[in-house]
């Protein structure tokens, strides 16, 4: 893989803009994304998840704004920039009528894979993939999970730099769907970005260094999953260790130095709903102070699939 | 241009295409009645033994209705030679051009319209290849076929000819010039005209089936020139093939340029 080092952003756009008639699909998407990182572009249906990825790879022109991708602009240096990026379409896209490895020696072709190449690097993804067995077979009598699995063979055939991921693990067994989020964890530590559209909130909360949410073509929220859940909720979910002797004072301290709610007690932990995540120091602070040997504390972010939702919710009454 | 991935389309295009009988059928059936089966029903309708010296009215004004032109290049040929050399050299050869025409057509419609029906040319798109090269291997594994079949039919087409009618010509008298440049000049224009008329049409419908009962009314113009010519409106000459030639390949021009300009990545992955 050739892959330049430079500090600059991999896809970096500035109010990228699509429109289709009246319809914006992409409204004014600002973005910086970072080599080796995995980057979750998440949002409902229509949100404009796809038409991103259309435009970052020169298949669709822009409305306005702009965007750079490996220092190419998608526009004027399409053929270029594609050499260079792997796509994963939503649907897998496959002639049913080829077998998987008269498909994946087209796409040899046209990515241009060194000739005497072409033979081998097929084999090894082929047997990547776990398809070498049927390789030989018309993808249409393939399984939805086994056409998927080719689809991805078919993305990393050029060994590209940044792979844009649309639901990469649907319609896939929870074993393959392991696998596929094994090696895309593989590809982002070799440098590679990885642009993962999903539905799977808790495979891109797993996966995702950054999240971006998208609602009606607008970003409505950026940053690591933490970032997010912090951006729609001010409190906190703690879990403190104390000692077993200390527990009533420790339960007396939390319910009176700072605004409390939903104290529940076992042997040694307390649980409690802090109003504020920025009063957790101060209590912290006020135990210590008072001599409450505290053996552990335990901050609890929401789920991503919770604070998507807020997100989502939040952003529908504003609407 | 980068001639591997043209090559490696095309490749593609005829080994799904091979594979699909909605596209196959069509392909195989319609030469085998022209080439094969038109030239045995024709000459089996002539007795055996020539036509009688006393010939019904019907045939008498059939034979008069041969325009003069005609008249003059089957000059030295009995009556019964002058029947078979119009009907399997003359009437049948506007026939001949529905073969590449219609081979164009299908192969084009499934390469254009069902490719987008099954959602495949999604990932053609995403390749390194620009939308000429794209569109030039699409185009070219189409006609490639096209031609294939019209040489091929044109070959067999000689060889049922001068055998079916041996007995009543004794000698081999097809192909003349005129079939030379029909096959060598007009039909790659015809099969031409087909790809890019389904081009066009292939943009503005969904499905395989519709592209191909859309783009079928350019087999009408073909129809035409094979009612004008039994009729005795025209006939096929030289002279008049040359013309139609080059008169189809100014269309080409025109049609194709549309093309081009019709078959844009951005425009086909914003109508998938």
């Amino acid at each position: 893989m050739n892959m330049a080092t430079h500090s600059h952003p991999v896809i970096c756009t500035s109010g990228l803009t699509r429109r289709f008639g009246d319809k914006v699909a992409v409204n004014d998407l600002t973005l910086e994304i970072d080599r080796g990182e995995i980057f979750g572009f998440l949002g409902h249906n229509g949100a404009g998840k796809t038409t991103t990825i259309r435009l970052l790879n020169g298949v669709l022109s822009a409305s306005a704004g702009t965007a750079r991708v490996l220092g190419l602009s998608p526009w004027r240096d399409g053929p270029a920039l594609r050499q260079r990026t792997g796509v994963l379409t939503e649907t897998p896209a496959l002639d049913e009528r080829l077998t998987a490895r008269q498909t994946l020696r087209t796409y040899a072709d046209l990515y241009n894979v060194t000739v005497n190449q072409v033979n081998h690097r097929v084999a090894e993804l082929l047997e990547l993939f776990d398809l070498s067995e049927r390789a030989d077979e018309r993808v249409g009598a393939y399984s939805r999970g086994m056409q998927q699995r080719l689809a991805l063979a078919r993305a990393l055939l050029h060994d590209p730099e940044i792979l844009f991921l649309d639901e990469p693990t649907s319609g896939l067994d929870p074993v393959a769907a392991r696998q596929v989020n094994d090696l895309i964890t593989t590809l982002s530590r070799e440098g590679r970005v990885i642009f993962l559209c999903t539905h799977n909130l808790s495979e891109a909360q797993r996966l995702c260094d950054r999240v971006a949410v998208m609602r009606h073509g607008q970003l409505i929220a950026l940053g690591t999953p933490a970032e997010l859940a912090r951006q729609v909720t001010f409190s906190a979910q703690l879990s403190l260790e104390v000692a077993p002797e200390q527990m009533a004072q420790a339960r007396d301290i939390l319910s009176h130095t700072v605004p409390m709610s939903a104290i529940a007690a076992t042997e040694t932990t307390l649980t409690a709903t802090c109003a504020d995540r920025e009063d957790i120091p101060d209590l912290l602070a006020t135990l210590v102070s008072r001599d409450v040997r505290v053996y552990q504390l335990y901050l609890h972010e929401p789920a991503l699939e919770e604070v998507y939702f807020k997100l989502q919710d939040t952003e529908e009454v504003t609407a | 241009m980068n001639t591997r991935a043209i090559q490696a389309i095309i490749r593609k295009d005829l080994q799904v295409v091979t594979r699909s009988k909605a596209v196959m059928l069509p392909i195989i059936i319609l030469p085998l009645v022209f080439f094969v089966i038109l030239p045995i029903f024709f000459v089996a309708l002539i007795p055996s033994d020539g036509l009688p010296a006393a010939q019904p009215a019907e045939l008498e004004e059939f034979l008069a209705q041969i325009p003069v032109g005609l008249e003059q290049e089957m000059a030295g040929y009995t009556d019964t030679q002058k029947i078979v050399v119009f009907m399997l050299v003359y009437m049948l050869a506007p026939m001949f051009l529905i073969a590449p025409l219609m081979v164009a057509s299908v192969i084009a419609a499934d390469s254009f319209a069902g490719e987008r029906e099954r959602k495949t040319l999604e990932a053609l798109v995403y390749t390194p290849t620009t939308d000429l090269e794209l569109f030039t291997a699409k185009m070219l594994a189409a006609w490639i076929p096209a031609m294939i079949v019209a040489l091929l039919g044109f070959i067999i087409y000689a060889i049922m000819v001068n055998i079916s009618a041996w007995p009543y010509m004794g000698r081999i008298f097809f192909p003349n010039a005129m079939w030379l440049v029909l096959v060598l000049w007009v039909a790659p224009a015809t099969a031409a005209l087909g790809l890019g008329t389904m081009v066009l049409v292939s943009s503005r419908v969904k499905s395989f089936q519709e592209a191909y009962q859309l783009g079928g009314v350019v087999v009408l113009p073909v129809i035409m020139l094979v009612v004008a010519q039994a009729t005795g409106v025209m006939y096929f000459n030289i002279t008049l093939v040359l013309l139609l030639g080059t008169v189809l390949w100014l269309i080409d021009a025109l049609v194709l340029g549309l093309s081009v300009r019709t078959f844009q990545r951005g425009e086909i992955i914003a109508r998938l």
